[in-house]
């Protein structure tokens, strides 16, 4: 589901003035791309956003690297059985650190590759919302309302209402 | 902008000195800045220590290994015991970045990031060592499990095979998980940027990242994960860097003690080295609204705990070797407070478990200078320690007629010298060039900016005597939301 290439963009210095905005547009129906310079819960509960699942490539990555180690220190040794210190061929104990830091390095990277992936790093192409303001790594919060043309000023009026400082139009 | 009431500024318990998010971004910037020739100076130094270590590298390379002190018995010497001692520091920027997160310590965001940059330079340089101590460093690849003409693999079952593993894995995971807690810092860098080509530079890097809402969904979950996944990892790499003794039959190697009394050293050593950067930086660029006494107060117990456990681990040592009645044994940790390296055993205990004992009294751990040198004291201590556990054990081991001493050589000096500048080459140029307080990160323990709600009910509280309902991130959240 992709959301409108248009729409109004208000900057807000307080969090909880911008949380009043995400809720009252939430109930308008409108879709919300919301800009913040630190993570905080209040704005994920007034999107009700659901859980990342970032979890999943974590999970398949881990359990990858698991098998991998396994598979290499297993088939190596029988590629060309070697008895060494006199211990068996496919010797679990002495491998189990293998199969322990391949399921730590494979966990980690897929789990970067699924935050590239769901967050859709690196950009490229178009924005998600094409309207930004450089204090959104600042301090200031911002909450960009995807909404068709003839909408604009409806969205304004809540912005503003809600406390935004500024209100900014994509008019192209 | 239409307020009503004007908002009440809250301070956060841990940075009472910081006022605003702006704040936070004014001062991050403010070590981008241009340099002094104070850190010109320092990076030439450190650029002509590497320059010192390559001499001596070629040197080893065209003369052979016999340029370096190792003989037999003692063919481990001062590339390893760096090599351990490196890998021992980068624990400590782990323990802070990953294990303070998950137990959601609020007074790690705003040294979280120099200790992870550290982490990831004592990696860099530990990882240099296996492959200057193999002699012949264009064989590296034979410690990799490439396939071969005759099918010859690595032997898995040898802890030094575990051990490339480990480092690799552990070099891997800490510079990801540096760059990604990196990217939205190098984002809020881009927009405060005024120079053409570092806004170029760091919106790539930046990887376009905007802070929205989508971002910041995944990226905190991803962050948890990986800081999950790290917090085994650290504590792994340096039980397999012990195994890399403790499975061998050396007197002296051989214990089962080996894991975690190599894990807190690590952390000791990683702890002081995290105050021997901090304070100069300090220093310099002003930044006691970050680096504060609460700060400096709980890296000093972390400190004293790891000295603690070092120092109990030395006792059972000869304790152990005492009880098994085990005649090698018992001679070797004999001769290693008065055989030939009696100084290295001596200042190991002393600047590893009796020194750091001065932090039980609040005057001293509150002095900043006081706590500097007990962190440089423990720095020297810990490379001895590396160092008594490996060469006297070698030189001394079961035979009389084999015992034979280690002589440092000026290649393996200057490399260790080397080693060191290369660590504060990177570690200079980081400062320059990344953000080095983690800009996104501290805002999350300063209240946020509110105009009508308490924000009292918002921010995270370290004396307990807030209202009820503390979440497990440390957070206020007011009943009604929920």
């Amino acid at each position: 589901m992709s959301k409108l290439r248009t729409g109004v963009l208000g900057v807000f210095p307080y969090l909880d003035t911008a949380t009043d905005a995400i809720r009252a547009l939430k109930a308008k129906g409108y879709e919300l791309t919301v800009y913040a310079p630190t993570p905080r819960h209040e704005i994920e509960e007034a999107l009700e956003s659901p859980e990342s699942p970032v979890r999943i490539f974590t999970l398949t990555g881990a359990f990858t690297g698991t098998a991998a180690g396994t598979a290499l220190a297993t088939w190596t040794s029988i590629d060309w059985p070697l008895i060494v210190g006199g211990k068996e061929i496919v010797s679990l104990p002495a491998f189990s650190v293998i199969m322990f830091e391949l399921t730590i390095l494979l966990g980690a990277l897929s789990t970067v590759a699924g935050l590239f992936l769901l967050a859709r790093l690196p950009h490229v192409g178009p924005e998600e919302a094409p309207m930004y303001h450089p204090s959104f790594t600042g301090g200031n919060f911002g909450v960009f309302a995807h909404a068709p043309r003839d909408r604009y000023d409806e969205v304004q009026r809540i912005l503003s209402d809600a406390g935004s400082e500024e209100v900014l139009v994509d008019h192209r | 902008m239409a307020t009503t009431t004007e908002p009440t500024v809250i301070r956060s318990s841990f940075h009472p000195d910081v006022e605003s998010y702006e704040q936070v971004n004014r001062d991050a910037d403010r070590l981008l800045t241009k340099p002094g020739k104070g850190y010109l100076a320092l990076l030439g130094m450190a650029i002509s220590l590497v320059g010192l270590m390559v001499i001596a590298e070629l040197h080893n390379i065209w003369f052979g290994l016999g340029m370096s002190g190792l003989t037999n018995p003692a063919g481990w010497g001062v590339y390893i015991t760096t090599f351990v001692f490196w890998v021992g520091i980068g624990h400590a920027g782990t323990l802070i970045s990953a294990i303070l997160y998950l137990f959601r310590a609020p007074w790690r965001q705003s040294i979280y990031r120099f200790a992870e940059a550290m982490t990831v330079f004592a990696v860099l340089t530990a990882a240099l060592f296996p492959i200057i101590h193999i002699g012949r460093p264009w064989f590296f690849y034979w410690l990799l499990p490439l396939p071969s003409q005759r099918h010859l693999w690595p032997n898995f079952r040898s802890p030094l095979l575990w051990d490339v593993f480990a480092v690799t894995t552990y070099l891997t995971v800490s510079s990801v998980f540096f760059y990604i807690g990196l990217i939205p810092d190098i984002a809020a860098a881009r927009d405060s940027a005024v120079n053409p080509m570092r806004k170029r530079v760091y919106t790539i890097l930046s990887l376009g990242w905007k802070g929205t809402d989508r971002e910041w969904r995944h990226f905190t979950r991803a962050y948890m994960f990986l800081a999950a996944l790290a917090t085994p990892l650290v504590l792994s790499v340096h039980s397999v860097v012990s195994w890399d003794f403790a499975v061998s039959i050396v007197p002296g190697w051989h214990t089962t003690i080996f894991a975690p009394y190599f894990v807190a050293g690590a952390i000791l050593s990683g702890v002081a080295m995290v105050v021997t950067l901090m304070v100069p930086v300090h220093r310099i660029f002003g930044l006691g609204a970050y680096f504060t006494p609460t700060h400096y107060d709980r890296l000093a117990k972390l400190l004293l705990l790891t000295s603690l456990i070092v120092g109990y681990a030395y006792g059972m040592e000869y304790f152990m070797a005492y009880y098994s009645g085990e005649l090698f044994e018992r001679d070797v940790f004999w001769d290693r407070v008065t055989g030939q390296y009696w100084w290295a055993g001596w200042s190991m205990i002393t600047f590893n478990a009796f020194v750091p004992q001065l932090l039980w009294v609040p005057k001293i751990r509150r002095n900043l200078n006081a706590f500097f040198l007990i962190s440089i004291f423990v720095n020297i201590g810990m490379w001895w320690e590396r160092f008594v556990i490996i060469v006297p054990s070698l030189s001394h081991s079961y035979e009389p007629w084999k015992f034979m001493n280690y002589h440092l050589t000026w290649v393996e000096a200057s490399i260790l010298l080397g080693s060191f500048g290369w660590f504060f080459m990177w570690f200079l140029l980081f400062l320059r060039y990344l953000p080095g307080l983690s800009i996104a990160e501290i805002k999350e323990v300063l209240p946020p900016p509110m105009r009508s709600h308490d924000p009292g009910e918002h921010m995270e509280q370290i004396d307990g005597s807030g209202p009820a309902g503390l979440l497990p991130t440390g957070y206020y959240e007011p009943a009604a939301t929920r």
